[in-house]
């Protein structure tokens, strides 16, 4: 009995704690006693600290680097909130949420990388950050008011390599451009998958049936969408000598205006506009498989007798090469996406890989200008080779002489991956 | 009832693409016009719902952001394709998409496929306390791609001891990678297929849980 008269006071300051810690803003976690109920303790999470705003360096005037004390007690937090307004902005509705730092990263981020919240040069903006429970509630930290504005800048500090490095390398294109267009005489080497471009058209006017083209299923930005469609000028004004049908399916929109503007002028130099056919260039979808399935159904249905694959391809470029062999074309593939080049390999009779694709259009006009650009090529890739025998040197001198020239050579080339 | 007519039509629709393994067929025929009209409408809709409408619209609408005018105007110019009087006006928004295109690409492809790539490949051969392992990995990294460089050389006969037993390696090391690289997304593929039966299987038939 004189137990129980013990226990009610007990249990009574112990029920009082919690809104205690509470109301001093102390937390303190409580033990629950075995066998009796207590209320689910109002967590009072602790909040972060000081904010710092500092303007980021080299960018274009819409980013800030922004970072905070992280609360001392971080028991119960699952990830900081922090909202970004317009200085002087009143209302709960001024407040963006600007980014969500789980509890383990670095209190430190960039804000202004999300399109769709972005920083404006030159504006105030004034965080505040919020420690939230896995629920979603969330304690809120006081109003600070950006220490800087973000100002632009016109010239990147670290990308000088970059434009050294391009510089060096447009030069000596430009060099070598130059050499073939004074009549310099340059040798290229025979690649058997555009030698037999010329065997794949001739097949198809032998044999009466349509040569189909597909483009890649990239964007117009893509380097090997670029190197296709100047193939596919050439080939087109083979095909408009021989009056072959053509058939070019396209995925993305603006791939198929270009592409049909190719295949127009393509005509047109051959002298023979009359016998441009406007249906043989087309938009298909801009679906993946579903572009996939109607070019299949193309080829069972048309059997065309040569298939080129020429472009960026993903995950549809066995699909097509498969069915291209299933149907007895003769197949010419080109592609600088390693994951798929060896499904090209395989199924096809001819592969350009990767930097033979972006050759192929100087074969295949034998212009000086575009072998001058080739012979340029070559020597970039000779600069390359000699960095990496100079490292392979250096590593060695290293480990003999106990020297660090190798890790002065990286620094010359060596470039963040964010800058 | 919704979820029941979806995964019906879901599985039919396979089963119709899947019909093509056996021959091309009206059936096949069917799934392929479907999917190809009705995606191409998805794909003109969310367009306008995820950029036309947020991002040139509504703020056209909302009286600020005027400068949205050009490129507004520059994408109208497309539909003048249509008119063919003046259908050369196209050319413009395609010339400018491709010319930006291409110089935003420049310096990114210089820094990522060349200048990280080279980065990548200056590792020293030896170090005190390097395994075998790392030593054997570092001297057919950098070698492998000395040599597939060299295989990549258009204006050197591929003849001698430098450029002949080079470039030769060079393509062995290409294939060699090629042969991982197949293996890993045959792997991937049939992962995809696996997905399928169990949707066919599980979702449709419940033969499976």
């Amino acid at each position: 009995m004189r137990k129980n008269w013990i226990g009610i006071p007990a249990l009574m300051i112990l029920l009082l704690l919690p809104s205690l810690s509470v109301a001093q803003g102390v937390d303190e976690i409580l033990t629950p006693v075995a066998g009796e109920q207590l209320e689910e303790p109002d967590p009072g999470l602790d909040v972060p600290g000081i904010v710092t705003v500092l303007d980021k360096d080299n960018d274009a005037g819409d980013q800030l680097v922004v970072s905070f004390e992280p609360p001392e007690n971080t028991a119960g937090v699952f990830a900081y909130n922090v909202y970004r307004r317009v200085a002087g902005a009143e209302g709960e509705d001024s407040w963006t949420l600007a980014e969500i730092i789980p509890v383990i990263e670095p209190t430190e981020f960039i804000d202004g990388f999300d399109p769709e919240f972005p920083i404006e040069p030159g504006v105030l903006y004034e965080y505040r950050i919020a420690s939230a429970t896995l629920d979603g509630e969330e304690f809120f930290g006081p109003v600070f008011e950006a220490g800087a504005v973000s100002v632009g800048e016109i010239y990147h500090t670290g990308k000088t390599r970059i434009l050294i490095a391009s510089l060096l390398f447009i030069l000596l294109i430009f060099y070598y451009f130059g050499r073939a267009q004074r009549g310099i005489k340059m040798y290229m080497r025979p690649i058997a998958g555009i030698e037999a471009i010329d065997e794949a058209i001739g097949r198809a006017t032998e044999m009466g049936k349509p040569i189909l083209y597909v483009p890649g299923i990239s964007s117009i930005a893509d380097v090997a969408t670029i190197a296709s469609l100047t193939i596919l000028g050439r080939v087109a004004k083979k095909i408009a000598l021989y009056q072959t049908p053509l058939i070019v399916p396209n995925r993305d929109p603006i791939v198929f205006t270009v592409a049909e503007e190719v295949v127009k002028q393509a005509y047109l130099e051959a002298g023979r506009p009359d016998a441009y056919d406007p249906d043989s260039v087309f938009f298909l979808t801009t679906s993946q498989f579903a572009y996939v399935a109607g070019v299949n159904g193309m080829m069972m249905r048309e059997k065309p007798a040569t298939n080129f694959y020429l472009g960026m391809f993903y995950a549809e470029s066995l699909l097509l090469a498969e069915t291209g062999s299933l149907s007895g074309a003769i197949q010419i593939a080109g592609t600088d996406a390693v994951t798929q080049l060896p499904f090209f390999i395989t199924t096809c009779d001819y592969t350009l890989i990767g930097e033979e694709l972006y050759a192929a259009s100087a074969y295949l006009g034998r212009e000086p200008k575009q072998i001058g650009a080739l012979k340029g090529q070559d020597a970039c890739k000779g600069i390359i080779m000699g960095f990496i025998t100079l490292a392979l040197i250096f590593g060695i001198i290293d480990v003999v002489a106990n020297t660090h020239i190798l890790d002065w050579l990286r620094a010359l080339v060596t470039s963040p991956i964010i800058e | 009832m919704y979820e029941t007519i979806g995964i019906w039509v879901g599985a039919l629709f396979t089963l119709a693409i899947y019909s093509f393994l056996y021959k091309e067929n009206p059936i096949y025929r069917l799934a392929e016009h479907l999917v190809v009209g009705i995606s191409a409408g998805y794909g003109m809709a969310i367009t306008y719902q995820i950029t036309v409408k947020p991002r040139l619209i509504d703020p056209l609408l909302s009286g600020d952001h005027w400068i949205l005018l050009i490129p507004g105007i520059l994408g109208l110019l497309y539909i003048t394709r249509f008119i063919p009087r003046i259908s050369w006006l196209s050319r413009y928004p395609i010339g400018f998409y491709m010319g930006t295109a291409m110089g935003v690409g420049f310096p990114l492809t210089m820094k990522a496929n060349v200048l990280r790539q080279v980065e990548g490949a200056m590792v020293p051969l030896y170090q005190s306390g390097m395994p075998w392992y790392e030593v054997l990995g570092n001297s057919v990294m950098i070698l492998g791609t000395l040599a597939a460089l060299i295989y990549f050389f258009f204006s050197k006969p591929h003849k001698g001891l430098f450029f002949g037993t080079g470039s030769k390696i060079g393509i062995w090391v290409i294939m060699l990678g090629f042969g991982a690289t197949f293996g890993f997304t045959v792997m991937g593929r049939i992962s995809l297929l696996i997905g399928r039966i169990q949707y066919l299987l599980g979702d449709w038939l419940h033969v499976i849980d």
